[in-house]
């Protein structure tokens, strides 16, 4: 009797348990993930904030950090490191035409917004803030890309990932399509073109190391029929940037490959179809039923490209060591550089810096694209 | 006319055109480790002479390199890419499963964090990095901070109505991939001293776990989104739990996104540099490691850097072919179906 009474409690018991799993179940899904994140992470984010905030100096007994406030951060901003971080400016007039342009498309904007009623940080507050971020982002960029200026490490890694997101994604878009394609030997294509993601960062920084030597490399032949044996491209500021672009693009087009690989697999065959019987041209299909579908995935795989691509760091640092001069110079490898020195205050400050430049770029990003992508406006 | 083909069908040109364009990209994608494979099989001197491209015709290809890092660097091989696998593996599936848990509860519940209770906890935070700056030993000062925590949002926290979303979650969980690693190295190096893991798989592995984490929820997210609720909902009615839904229903769904974000994640952590550089020494070296350390005092040993990388990328293209066909189509076309 006593047994089955326990069993019976015991029962009950699994089922309360089962019961507040089930509707504890949002929770149980996703707190996992968020203390994992919480604990690893807020220790060195505190500690490099402080270290940013300090100066390493020798002392008695070893080093020591001391607080010297916002010296850090006024060294890269204001003071001798200026020149390197944010390049130096020449007066540009095309430059302030570019901008007067775009002044002018926001204005147009800001103008239809208010014309709709929408509310006063809707039609005020939201395109000034963006728009004037946007100038000042125009501003710093065009205007250091005469010859005379010189385009500080803020420029060079802008330029990375810019072109080196939009490449390949759209690289990365056309090979899933054509993979997508149900034609023998595709599967074969499939793999291959994942390949690139397999080698270490630093074995591709290396491996294009070789490829692009001026006088062993497998392209000097190239080189020498073309006229250039003299011209050392990668001496060149624009050359030697564009070598490490390269390099990034052949690494990490199979990221974009892959992802959107995936994400075809979940359009529905049958709408293809019948828009194609209905006399869709390919284009059609493509752009109204194929994209849309791909839409979620693709903002994800540019949002992580570009939160990735401002650390750029191994290939520029043994393709070019960031040269010449430091026209191949990303942040990170700056930051790097400076905490060789030990000067690890300055790399801290870079590297928060750096994180607030990306996250301006990335809430610019979640405001206006990723709801649109998301297919939540 | 051309009947009993799917209208879709490509013309002989558009084939012609496909094949056109995945050859140059297999080019593009081919000669860089073509040019690998065959600087593995070079000696010295033919490297250092100029560019050499065919093997028994340009140079006499040998297997010196292959020897030394097998046969002379045999054992530090054998170990670094044991580590290596069981690092990648097991944060790989750590942040897959943990990832795809908060990937679905991110497209199927929704949350309100409340923006007080956010506020109350830096505000913790801020408390305890001050005691500690201030020479209070850390463990006092944490206890402190999280019995505040849990005092203020007893009290204050209800308070304030004003509430935050998924959006904002997964942002958050993304933006702590911001940070370049150069900057957080030494933190992350002292933490791991304080928990006595230095020099071991696991440290490698808990922390890869947490950088690829975000990845795996945002990857994961998209696909879900994609997937019908409808089965989700019929199995509802039928009385199935949630967990049983997940595990049953949803993941087989999802098949395609999971096998790319595993190789992904696997790859990230298979070829991850800057963290094991400080995180280990001898014991949990990681192959990353040995190329580098292959351009060392007498110059870069091209042949060796090849050799190794070649090794690197063997069990990545084995897993690739493997997990390929589980990339396809139509799995859930006959779910809803059915």
């Amino acid at each position: 009797m006593k047994k089955v009474e326990n069993k019976l409690q015991q029962a009950g018991l699994w089922i309360r348990f089962v019961g507040w799993l089930e509707r504890r179940a949002a929770t149980v899904f996703l707190l996992p993930s968020v203390l994992v994140i919480l604990a690893f992470v807020l220790f060195p984010l505190v500690g490099s904030l402080y270290s940013s905030l300090a100066r390493l100096r020798f002392s008695e007994g070893g080093l020591e950090l001391t607080f010297v406030g916002l010296a850090n951060y006024r060294k890269l901003l204001l003071g001798s490191e200026q020149g390197h971080f944010l390049g130096q400016p020449g007066a540009g007039l095309w430059a302030l035409v570019v901008m007067g342009l775009l002044a002018l498309v926001l204005g147009v904007v800001m103008y239809h917004r208010w014309r709709a009623g929408r509310s006063v940080w809707i039609w005020l507050g939201q395109p000034l803030l963006g728009g004037l971020l946007l100038l000042a982002f125009t501003w710093l960029f065009l205007s250091r890309l005469w010859p005379g200026t010189r385009m500080g490490t803020l420029q060079t890694t802008l330029f990375y990932v810019m072109a080196g997101t939009a490449l390949q994604y759209l690289l990365g878009l056309g090979l899933a399509l054509l993979c997508a394609e149900r034609l023998p030997g595709t599967r074969f294509f499939r793999v291959l073109f994942i390949l690139p993601l397999a080698i270490t960062p630093i074995g591709v920084a290396y491996m294009f190391r070789m490829l692009t030597d001026t006088g062993k490399g497998p392209l000097v032949p190239l080189w020498e029929a073309m006229g250039l044996s003299g011209f050392s491209w990668v001496n060149d500021p624009w050359g030697a940037r564009l070598a490490v672009l390269i390099g990034d693009v052949w690494q990490w087009t199979p990221f974009a490959f892959i992802v959107l690989l995936a994400a075809l697999q979940s359009v529905p065959q049958e709408q293809v179809e019948a828009a194609a019987v209905d006399g869709a041209s390919r284009w059609q299909v493509f752009r109204h039923i194929i994209f849309p579908y791909l839409l979620p995935a693709s903002a994800t795989l540019v949002l992580i490209r570009l939160i990735e691509g401002f650390k750029i760091v191994d290939l520029p640092n043994i393709l070019t060591n960031g040269g010449p001069g430091t026209a191949t110079e990303s942040i990170t490898l700056h930051a790097y550089f400076a905490w060789r020195t030990l000067d690890i205050g300055t790399a801290a400050a870079l590297g928060f810096l750096l994180m607030l430049l990306v996250s301006l770029i990335t809430s610019l990003y979640a405001a206006w694209i990723l709801p649109r992508a998301r297919g939540q406006v | 006319m051309r009947r009993g083909r799917s209208p879709l069908a490509p013309s002989l040109w558009q084939v012609g055109l496909t094949y056109l364009a995945l050859g140059l990209a297999s080019v593009f994608v081919l000669f860089p480790l073509y040019w690998l494979l065959i600087t593995s099989f070079k000696l010295p001197v033919d490297v250092n002479s100029g560019p050499v491209y065919l093997p028994w015709v340009d140079f006499k290809p040998s297997l010196h390199a292959w020897e030394y890092v097998l046969g002379t660097l045999g054992s530090d091989v054998r170990r670094a890419y044991v580590n290596t696998a069981v690092v990648a593996l097991c944060s790989a599936l750590m942040a897959l499963f943990l990832g795809t848990n908060a990937a679905y509860a991110l497209t199927r519940f929704q949350y309100h964090p409340r923006v007080g209770a956010i506020v109350l906890f830096v505000a913790c935070l801020a408390l305890v990095v001050g005691l500690v700056a201030s020479g209070m030993p850390w463990q006092p000062a944490v206890g402190l901070g999280l019995v505040g925590l849990i005092l203020g949002l007893q009290t204050l926290g209800r308070r304030f109505k004003k509430h935050l979303g998924n959006e904002e979650i997964a942002l958050w969980l993304i933006s702590n991939r911001i940070l370049p690693p150069v900057v957080v190295v030494i933190p992350i190096y002292l933490l791991f001293q304080q928990l006595g893991l230095l020099d071991t798989r696991t440290a490698l592995i808990i922390s890869y776990t947490v950088i690829n984490l975000p990845i795996a929820v945002w990857l994961m997210r998209d696909y879900f989104q994609n997937i019908p609720h409808d089965i989700e909902e019929c199995a509802q009615i039928d009385g199935a739990s949630r967990y049983r839904i997940f595990w049953t229903i949803v993941l087989p769904l999802a098949a395609p996104g999971l096998v790319a974000t595993f190789l992904l994640l696997l790859v990230f952590a298979w070829n991850e540099y800057l963290l094991a550089l400080f995180l280990s020494k001898a014991n949990s070296q990681t192959m990353p490691l040995m190329v580098a350390a292959m351009s060392g005092t007498r110059g870069t040993e091209w042949w060796y850097m090849s050799v190794i990388i070649m090794l690197m990328i063997l069990p990545v293209v084995i897993l690739a072919f493997v997990l390929e066909r589980y990339i396809e189509r139509g799995l859930i076309v006959g779910a809803v179906k059915g």
